[in-house]
């Protein structure tokens, strides 16, 4: 495959910020102008030595890059077919990935001025990490979450709070992050001047998706050294869950031109990929539309409403997916799957019992997927996957699903 | 010409000011909702702009928020929008009808298929808030094409260097926002309006109307005083929230009129 600069997969997006149809700028005109001055801040930043020199060193010394990659012993072993690899990002500073872009898009908002920090987050990861990084700088920072998924997350809308941030729980919809970007948005809209949007996934309108990915894709370069120095190869797959897809293509892009390698994104099977939309697979379920600020594939019904979907995991309960990840789908350079709570529930032990992680929730969903391919893989078949976030966020959803009582201070599990 | 440059014209003979009623179709039904709109010329109302719900509604404030939801959980839809319009054309062939909301139920039908059938219905124009004019080959080329009205937004945040921009595609009427911010939120403030106002009006012929937290009979007569209309959305959907009668609904659309009509 291309690996030649015209004929790139990693040239995207064009200047109207599309990857092939999907992408694009769909907004109002009154955040027209503030995205226009991201894009030019961004570009600037892009090729400003010093902006990389800060990010690296906040990456090294607050962060604690670069992750490690992992050789899952146990877990190979257990699964009896291919190596697998696991890249540790569940390390960082925060618990997750997200801080990797977080710093970026702060770092930026200090150039442009910018006091006033909104975040949207699903399972909080993004809000955290934000929250955490406006305290380092002394900016102030709001938090928009649903109020389904501040429930589900009490921990860390507790970090968020300690962390000096305001969250506010919002109710419209079914109160997810689908709900909690809409809020983010309309706070944008009405403080246009000293208003940062920090975007926690690469979606939204240009130039978020490729300024995400960009900020990401230091867990693709990292992986690839160091696949390099372990196995003097490339892996053969890789293999990262999606929410908005910011992790999977921050994995993923590095690795565009290497046609040897397998790329699979694991979409929120929910309950089940079915008529009734009780999942978050938009690529696997849905279809094009525009909402957010871009053009990718959703869950909408036959008039274009947008359905909610579910997932037991906050951070994946999202109808759509980044513009990128739909173009990679529609033209077959990655494949996308769906794997249910259940099947993610049971990685989750798997992933406890073998190798002493605690995964979070929507890294278990690529996990599964792992778990259901590796034992017919050749075992010199290497497989790295995304160990995006660890799961101390997710134990009471996790306790309540297994019937274990966390209110009982004798620690008996519930019957 | 249609429907909106005939109305314009037919104003500026008048030596009046233009009053633009926002509803949300559907809302609460659509039996209720089409009570409301056929009452909305007698009323005073210029231009109807009618809402077509959608479930993220981005630039809007509860109140329209809300109207939504009780459009779309009473089955509204697309489709029963452009049935609404085509029932108001049976018996009022003059008064434009401006379909207002957000692309994606749009996309979804199919943008040829949308601006054939809406123009079957007798609509007149477009305003959909999540195409800029970066996105002009979407659906604001085709609909002019169409013989539809593309209105456009102007806001606070639409500098000099950019207007030219805004208002190149623009046709109808250009809808300027008075504040930044999402529907029914802040008040206008006629003082910072009319420097806005002339900004526009200084690169272009075609009329520059107000909304945006414009709420009493005061603010709209202020408000159309220092622009060529203003439009009412937020105050009006709340009564229909309110369950007042339609009756009362358009007793009040009148007063906003009249104001507007002093302005
Ligand atoms: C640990 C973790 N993984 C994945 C995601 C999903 O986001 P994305 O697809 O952008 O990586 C989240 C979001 O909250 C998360 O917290």
């Amino acid at each position: 495959m291309a690996n030649d600069l015209f004929n790139s997969f990693m040239n995207g997006p064009d200047e109207k910020g599309r990857f092939g149809d999907f992408g694009g700028r769909f907004v109002s005109e009154t955040l027209m102008p503030l995205i226009l001055d991201l894009e030019a801040e961004y570009e600037k930043a892009k090729t400003d030595d010093s902006f990389w020199a800060e990010m690296q060193y906040l990456w090294t010394h607050y962060v604690g890059r670069p992750s490690p990659l992992y050789f899952a012993e146990s877990l190979t072993e257990r699964l009896g077919g291919a190596k697998i690899y696991l890249k540790r990002d569940e390390l960082n500073h925060t618990g997750a990935h997200k801080i990797n872009n977080v710093l970026g898009q702060i770092l930026l908002a200090r150039r442009m001025g910018k006091k006033r920090i909104i975040a949207e987050t699903g399972a909080g990861q993004h809000g955290v990490a934000t929250a955490t990084v406006c305290a380092k700088f002394g900016l102030k920072c709001i938090v928009y979450m649903g109020a389904h998924d501040v429930q589900r997350q009490a921990p860390n809308v507790f970090r968020m709070r300690l962390l000096g941030a305001e969250v506010i729980p919002v109710s419209s919809g079914r109160g997810t992050l689908k709900d909690a970007m809409n809020d983010a948005l309309r706070d944008w809209v009405t403080n246009v001047s000293d208003t940062f949007y920090c975007i926690g996934t690469a979606a939204g309108p240009h130039p978020y998706p490729a300024m995400v990915r960009d900020f990401q894709s230091i867990i693709g370069k990292e992986a690839k050294e160091q696949m390099q120095e372990a196995e003097g190869r490339l892996p053969d797959t890789i293999i990262a869950a999606i929410g908005g897809g910011s992790n999977a293509i921050g994995l993923f892009h590095p690795f565009l031109d290497d046609d040897s390698v397998r790329i699979i994104g694991v979409e929120a099977g929910g309950k089940g990929v079915n008529d009734d939309m009780e999942h978050c697979a938009s690529l696997t379920g849905g279809r094009p539309g525009v909402l957010h600020g871009n053009r990718t594939f959703l869950l909408q019904d036959d008039d274009g409403q947008i359905l909610d979907g579910y997932s037991i995991s906050a951070g994946l309960d999202y109808p759509g997916i980044g513009p990128e990840h739909s173009w990679l789908h529609e033209i077959g350079r990655a494949e996308y799957v769906a794997i249910t709570d259940k099947e993610a529930l049971d990685a989750f032990q798997l992933c406890c019992e073998t190798e002493g992680i605690i995964p979070a929730l929507e890294p278990c969903h690529a996990l599964a997927h792992v778990a259901k391919i590796a034992p017919d893989l050749p075992k010199d078949h290497i497989i790295c996957m995304n160990m995006c976030g660890r799961g101390d966020k997710d134990i009471y959803t996790v306790a309540k699903y297994l019937g274990f009582d966390m209110s009982d201070t004798e620690g008996r599990a519930a019957d | 010409m249609t429907r909106i440059d005939a109305k314009f014209a037919a104003l500026a003979e008048k030596g009046q000011k233009a009053f633009v009623s926002y509803i949300m179709g559907g809302d609460p039904d659509m039996a209720t909702s089409l009570e409301v709109m056929k009452g909305l010329p007698a009323a005073g109302v210029d231009i109807i702009e009618l809402g077509v719900p959608f479930t993220d509604p981005m630039a809007d404030g509860p109140t329209i928020q809300l109207a939504g939801q009780r459009a779309l959980e009473s089955g509204m839809t697309l489709q029963k929008t452009l049935d609404m319009a085509a029932e108001f054309r049976k018996d009022d062939d003059t008064t434009p009808i401006v379909l207002m909301g957000y692309y994606n139920p749009i996309y979804n039908r199919g943008v040829e298929k949308f601006l054939v059938d809406a123009k079957a219905a007798g609509v007149d124009g477009l305003i959909v808030v999540d195409l800029p004019p970066e996105e002009d080959d979407e659906l604001c080329i085709p609909a002019q094409k169409a013989g539809l009205n593309f209105i456009r937004l102007a806001t606070p945040t639409t500098d000099d260097k950019r207007l030219p921009k805004v208002l190149q595609n623009t046709s109808g009427f250009v809808y300027y926002v008075s504040v930044t911010g999402v529907t029914g939120a802040t008040e206008a403030q006629a003082a910072n309006v009319g420097p806005e106002v002339a900004r526009i009006k200084a690169a272009t012929d075609i009329p520059v109307i107000v909304g945006f937290g414009v709420n009493t009979p005061e603010k709209a007569e202020a408000i159309a005083s220092v622009a060529d209309g203003t439009v009412v959305g937020s105050a009006i959907v709340s009564k229909i929230a309110a369950g007042e009668p339609v009756s009362d609904v358009l007793a009040f659309v009148k007063t906003l009129a009249d104001g507007a009509h002093r302005g």
